[in-house]
């Protein structure tokens, strides 16, 4: 593939910048975001996806560097936890590139669309709809310090001891078997190499199969990230498809954004990273789930299995665009109650200092 | 008074040198470009960058926030 590079209009830098923010914002409260909106993005000013996906992780690695920087003051980051699981996401995410290339070869890439759709569909169904399920019923029990009882599947994991293999994670308080955490990294990976959104797996992993607390297990995301972005740009700078210039104007915003995000979380419940993460999985589920009927169409199984005949080109195009706004709107929601969180929580936080001053 | 006056320098340099980063990337940016897509070795170009940038606005980002009182929540565990 010639590779070239687009002509940066003033209009996409602004917007880049901004979303870059936005995504900033949130990945420093939730540990990842923005690269579901960025990507779509960039292709939709004219970037060829590959080059889209390697600019939008060439901004992911240093983010989540000054990201998991600062919430390390915050002592929220594990960092030894963030190390191991990050090195077995990077393998996982080189293996599902290649099953990822192994489908687009074998179906095309209306059938690799549908793929990942459904995959999206699938994970963010099952997992976003336990995390939001989660959140509002540590919501509604009360719990003055917001934070979940560990699960029962964690309580097994910590139990378990195999000799040679235990290793010490401050975050859990406990020694954990590798053999755990490895295949919990290589799925996340692999799904990161679908979905692009790695935190959404990762996160809930750590919460719920290792027993990480929430603020800890979305700080620890950022290490995971910044090894697999990392790993991700090398790669990609080696066949040339970085576009340096996209990133950095990316990362020109979300550094002030993802500053934010990681302040934020001092002011907060742990249950608050649930709710935040939950309902921008849900939005974005059915933003992915709207396209879905426009790859069956494209592949001839709407009118093959329930002969509906095929979609037109306007029902096609307006479930692209509300799609695409859906995304949007998802990162936008997510960054609403951010700010609605930090705001009350340091208004909060004043007046009580105010009191205990007087 | 005097280290609110040391927060406005330091942040103003930071920031200055940020804007400059930026300003040298575009007005580079053709070369930068040229060596980019030749790929293999050259990948160190966009990320060195890229780590480049991190330090140098990612310090200025966060004195900005700190010099308009956007501070994380102050409790020892």
């Amino acid at each position: 593939m010639e590779i070239s590079f687009i002509n940066l209009e003033l209009s996409n830098v602004l917007f880049l910048f901004f979303v870059g923010f936005v995504g900033g914002l949130v990945s420093g409260f939730i540990g990842s975001g923005g690269a579901f909106v960025l990507t779509p993005a960039m292709m939709s000013m004219g970037v060829p996806a590959i080059m889209a996906v390697a600019s939008n992780m060439c901004h992911k690695f240093p983010k989540a560097l000054i990201g998991s920087m600062k919430r390390a003051k915050y002592g929220q980051v594990d960092l030894k936890l963030g190390i191991v699981l990050g090195i077995s996401a990077e393998a996982g995410v080189l293996y599902g590139a290649t099953i990822q290339t192994q489908i687009k070869e074998t179906f095309g890439d209306v059938g690799s669309n549908l793929y990942v759709s459904m995959v999206f569909v699938v994970v963010l169904a099952v997992v976003g709809g336990y995390v939001l399920r989660d959140a509002i019923k540590i919501y509604k029990s009360g719990s003055t310090d917001g934070t979940a009882k560990t699960t029962k599947l964690a309580l097994w994991v910590q139990s378990v001891n195999i000799p040679g293999t235990m290793m010490y994670f401050p975050s859990i308080k406990a020694k954990i078997s590798v053999l755990f955490t490895i295949p919990i990294g290589f799925l996340t990976g692999m799904l990161a190499a679908t979905i692009a959104v790695g935190g959404f797996i990762g996160v809930p992993a750590m919460m719920y199969v290792l027993g990480v607390p929430a603020l800890m297990a979305s700080a620890t995301e950022l290490v995971i990230a910044f090894i697999m972005g990392m790993g991700g740009t090398i790669k990609y700078a080696i066949a040339g498809y970085v576009d340096i210039r996209l990133a950095m104007v990316i990362l020109a915003g979300s550094l002030f954004g993802i500053q934010l995000g990681a302040i934020g979380t001092t002011y907060v419940k742990d249950y608050t990273v649930k709710i935040v993460m939950g309902v921008i999985m849900m939005l974005v589920l059915i933003s992915r789930g709207l396209m879905v009927p426009v790859y069956l169409s494209k592949m001839g199984y709407l009118e093959e299995w329930w002969g509906m005949g095929t979609l037109s080109e306007s029902t096609i195009q307006f479930l692209d665009q509300t799609s695409y706004i859906m995304l949007i709107f998802a990162l936008g929601v997510g960054a609403v109650i951010i700010l609605y969180a930090l705001i009350s929580g340091y208004i909060k936080h004043a007046k009580e200092q105010a009191t205990a001053n007087s | 008074m005097e280290s609110k006056t040391n927060a406005v320098i330091i942040t103003v340099l930071l920031g200055v040198m940020s804007a400059t980063c930026y300003y040298l990337l575009y007005h580079f940016n053709e070369q930068i470009l040229e060596w980019s897509k030749q790929g293999g070795w050259y990948f160190i170009v966009p990320i060195s960058i890229a780590f480049l940038f991190s330090a140098v606005h990612g310090g200025f980002t966060g004195h900005f926030w700190d010099l308009l009182g956007v501070k994380a929540k102050t409790t020892k565990k």
